[in-house]
């Protein structure tokens, strides 16, 4: 048994096996509910296959999230209750109010910036004999980590005194054109708006691609219609393209938003969310983790959470609307 | 407490970098002692007398949980290799980045190690009072009277129950300096404050330009930005109040805004955010904000500072080919006090506490508060501990020596990472965004009432 529990060999072999036995033991119901005859073959059938998704989401999103909203009315230790004393820190101190206005340009700004930059990139380049190498130029950020695309960035952005060597490639070019350094990190408000540009440089990948696909799929026939009737290249892009790729454009659009609600580790990595560029969510890291504040910590997630809802919502209206336009 | 764990962290590059420094600096026969794997001179046959007293167990594991992984968990894990020979206890480190956390979550849990290493002493009061720790045997109590100052064994004090023994330590009031550049300039190291702004002065005379300055500093630490800062605080309150003052304000009898506080800070700000001598090679005082403290210190060697301060550490960071030594590339001297006599010192340091009262436990936990440990540690390298049975020609390197004479020393004020002790919201929040603000202009009195105002009630 040591070899198993006590080695990494040992280990890995024992999550194998593990994994093994939970998919014979799915295949296994799969195969029972298939024998099952009768009235009660639809329950059974739902049981197998939706019953692990369903427990797994119960033990690791329901039951966490009812916790954290039991935990936002009680205090720091989780052990007395302090009914709405966290909500009303959230909502009026100053540190947080910064993190609300913060988080609002985050949101705003990252999606439509991503996706009109995306969305003219795929344009400009579709059909292009060099698409595949434009398009893995601006994709490629995407596969560096936020933390990675924080660091990176935060040598672009590094800042000497004027007398110094610059070691920062943009106050390099600035003090080469003859201008004074910039502190981009420091100087508020501008900070959070130089933070969100790294976000932006990482998601216009991702939107472009996603819309470089739906633009492909655009019926060829209706764009030769178009040509046909001879329409110009604004009239194309306005009325033909953007309403195709609608769909598309509003998954990308509420999918970055998302991600941005919850954006928090290029903060850290580049200003540890100082010099007044708080986020919501990294509030709620620091307040729970770091502070050991459970109370203020998960009444930020409550808040972040219910400002994600509308988008959501937002979301799946869109898809059902689309799925009545084609009728399925 | 992301300052300790990267203290750590660092400390763990600290040892590498130390066997190459003994080697290439020629220091003398104990970098090559560091590397020669724990001295053991017996070839072969293990001389099993020192660990007699432990007793002897059939094949028993203790469980030990730190926040000390890569090179450093394997330099802890090698302190065990002659006590599990001999007493038949098998130690099974675990060391996790998330450890903070991850002890309190295990402990709630029912799933608490037998053993944990407590980088604050703020944590280890809180598993304390919330029931998880047990007390250790008199053995391990006796060890620590032996070894250890009255101070030292407080911090792992609760409530007037001794609860735990501290095992390594390290040096915060050190400045780094360059022992050539000084010998070309005919400059002293100082030995009163009075002496070091003296030398400051003179400095900014002699050298003092655009990109030139007495000292150096940056307090950039990704989330845990600005916690050098509180270092330096902690310093000044320990020298303008001394270490009553500096109780009180640790313990929050006295207020975060008190005028002696105030004081204190505005006399490290007297350096900090005086453009003339700071910040060397880098910028001007609001530069300290957005300058690693990793690389801080390194513009010493390129002549545009003379002083940095910084914990015993920062020996790690120097690029490889330094030669850190009394008459080398650079060096470290002591934070001077207000006068020659007084020497109050800043240190951080590690506790052990046990889950439980098993006698493998307990055996483990009185080897490791002995001076055997702490001597079988520090040899093996990148390491001090204030116990006083350590030799200090047992350093891997001449700062680590330094360090380790230093917290030897009877006349010692020793004094805990204040930061670390205090609430975090204070420690690890309010108190580091504070100093951000405060480098970055804001008056004294603004951060200090802002930080006050942070403290939680109750």
């Amino acid at each position: 048994m040591d070899f198993f529990l006590y080695s990494k060999i040992g280990q890995m072999v024992l999550a194998l096996l593990a994994f093994a036995a939970v998919v014979a033991v799915l295949m296994l119901g799969a195969r029972v509910a298939d024998r099952v005859a009768g009235r009660t073959r639809n329950l059974w059938a739902l049981l197998v296959f939706a019953g692990p998704a369903l427990l797994l989401l119960g033990v690791g999103l329901i039951y966490p999230a009812g916790r954290t909203i039991v935990m936002s009315f009680m205090d720091r230790r989780s052990e007395e209750w302090v009914a709405l004393d966290n909500y009303a820190w959230v909502l009026n101190n100053p540190e947080s109010l910064r993190a609300f206005i913060n988080t609002f340009w985050w949101v705003i700004l990252t999606p439509l910036v991503a996706t009109v930059v995306g969305l003219l990139y795929a344009i400009l380049i579709d059909g292009k004999r060099f698409e595949k190498v434009a398009k893995s130029l601006l994709f490629m950020p995407m596969a560096i980590s936020f933390v990675g695309a924080g660091i990176i960035w935060k040598f672009v952005y590094e800042y000497r005194g004027a007398a110094q060597d610059q070691i920062g490639l943009l106050n390099a070019v600035l003090v080469a054109v003859g201008l004074e350094p910039v502190r981009f990190l420091q100087d508020g408000p501008w900070n959070t708006f130089f933070l969100i540009f790294v976000m932006i440089w990482v998601q216009a990948g991702f939107a472009m691609v996603l819309l470089s696909a739906a633009i492909k799929a655009i019926p060829t026939d209706i764009v030769e219609a178009a040509r046909l009737d001879g329409v110009s290249p604004w009239q194309m892009f306005r009325s033909i393209t953007v309403p195709s790729i609608r769909p598309t454009l509003v998954v990308v659009v509420t999918t970055i938003s998302i991600a941005t609600l919850k954006i928090f580790d290029i903060t850290r990595t580049m200003t540890g969310a100082r010099f007044g560029t708080q986020v919501l969510a990294n509030q709620m890291y620091d307040q729970s983790f770091t502070f050991g504040n459970n109370g203020i910590g998960s009444a930020t997630a409550v808040v972040i959470f219910v400002l994600v809802i509308p988008i959501i919502v937002y979301n799946v209206r869109q898809m059902l609307r689309n799925r009545e336009v084609r009728g399925a | 407490m992301t300052t300790k764990r990267r203290a750590m962290g660092t400390l763990a590059g600290a040892a590498a970098l130390a066997m190459t420094l003994g080697a290439c600096g020629g220091a003398d026969e104990l970098g090559g002692g560091g590397g020669g794997g724990g001295g053991d001179d017996t070839a072969g046959g293990t001389d099993c007398s020192p660990y007699e007293d432990y007793g002897s167990f059939d094949g028993e594991t203790v469980s030990l949980f730190s926040s000390i992984r890569e090179v450093e968990a394997d330099q802890l894990q090698d302190t065990f290799t002659e006590f599990t020979e001999c007493t038949g206890i098998t130690v099974e480190h675990n060391g996790s980045g998330e450890f903070e956390q991850q002890v309190v979550v295990q402990a709630e849990g029912g799933n608490a190690p037998d053993l944990a290493i407590f980088p604050q002493p703020g944590l280890f009061a809180r598993m304390v009072e919330s029931g998880y720790l047990v007390e250790p045997s008199e053995e391990v109590e006796a060890n620590v009277d032996e070894g250890w100052s009255e101070d030292w064994k407080s911090y792992g004090t609760v409530d007037g129950t001794f609860y735990g023994a501290p095992l390594m330590a390290s040096v915060k009031s050190f400045v780094w300096y360059s022992p050539t550049a000084f010998e070309e300039n005919g400059y002293e190291v100082p030995t009163t404050w009075d002496d070091l702004m003296a030398l400051t002065e003179q400095i900014a005379a002699d050298h003092g330009s655009e990109d030139v300055k007495p000292w150096c500093a940056g307090i950039e630490s990704g989330g845990a930005t600005g916690w050098p800062a509180t270092d330096w605080i902690e310093d000044m309150v320990l020298r303008a109040g001394g270490p009553d003052v500096y109780d009180q304000w640790v313990n929050h009898e006295i207020p975060f805004n008190d005028p002696q506080i105030v004081e204190a800070v505005d006399m490290a700000g007297g350096i900090l955010k005086n453009p003339d001598y700071v910040n060397g090679g880098i910028g001007d005082p609001r530069s300290i904000a957005t300058t690693s403290f990793n690389d801080a210190g390194l513009p010493i060697l390129d002549g545009n500072c003379f002083l940095h301060r910084q914990a015993s550490f920062y020996e790690a960071q120097w690029p490889e080919g330094t030669d850190v030594s009394p008459e080398g590339d650079v060096f470290a001297f002591y934070l001077p006090g207000e006068t020659e006599d007084e020497s109050p010192l800043l240190v951080g340091g590690e506790f052990v506490g046990a889950f439980n009262d098993n006698e493998a436990t307990q055996a483990v936990q009185a080897y490791m508060s002995s001076g055997e440990w702490a001597n079988t540690r520090v040899e093996i390298g990148g390491v001090t501990s204030a116990n006083t049975a350590v030799d200090p020609e047992n350093a891997s390197s001449d700062v680590l020596r330094l360090a380790i004479e230093l917290l030897q020393d009877e006349n010692a004020v020793a004094r805990f990472d204040g930061s670390d002790m205090m609430p975090s919201e204070v420690g690890a929040g309010a108190f580091w965004s504070g100093m951000v603000s405060w480098i970055d202009g804001a008056e004294t009195q603004t951060a200090v009432d802002q930080i006050e105002a942070a403290w939680p009630a109750g």
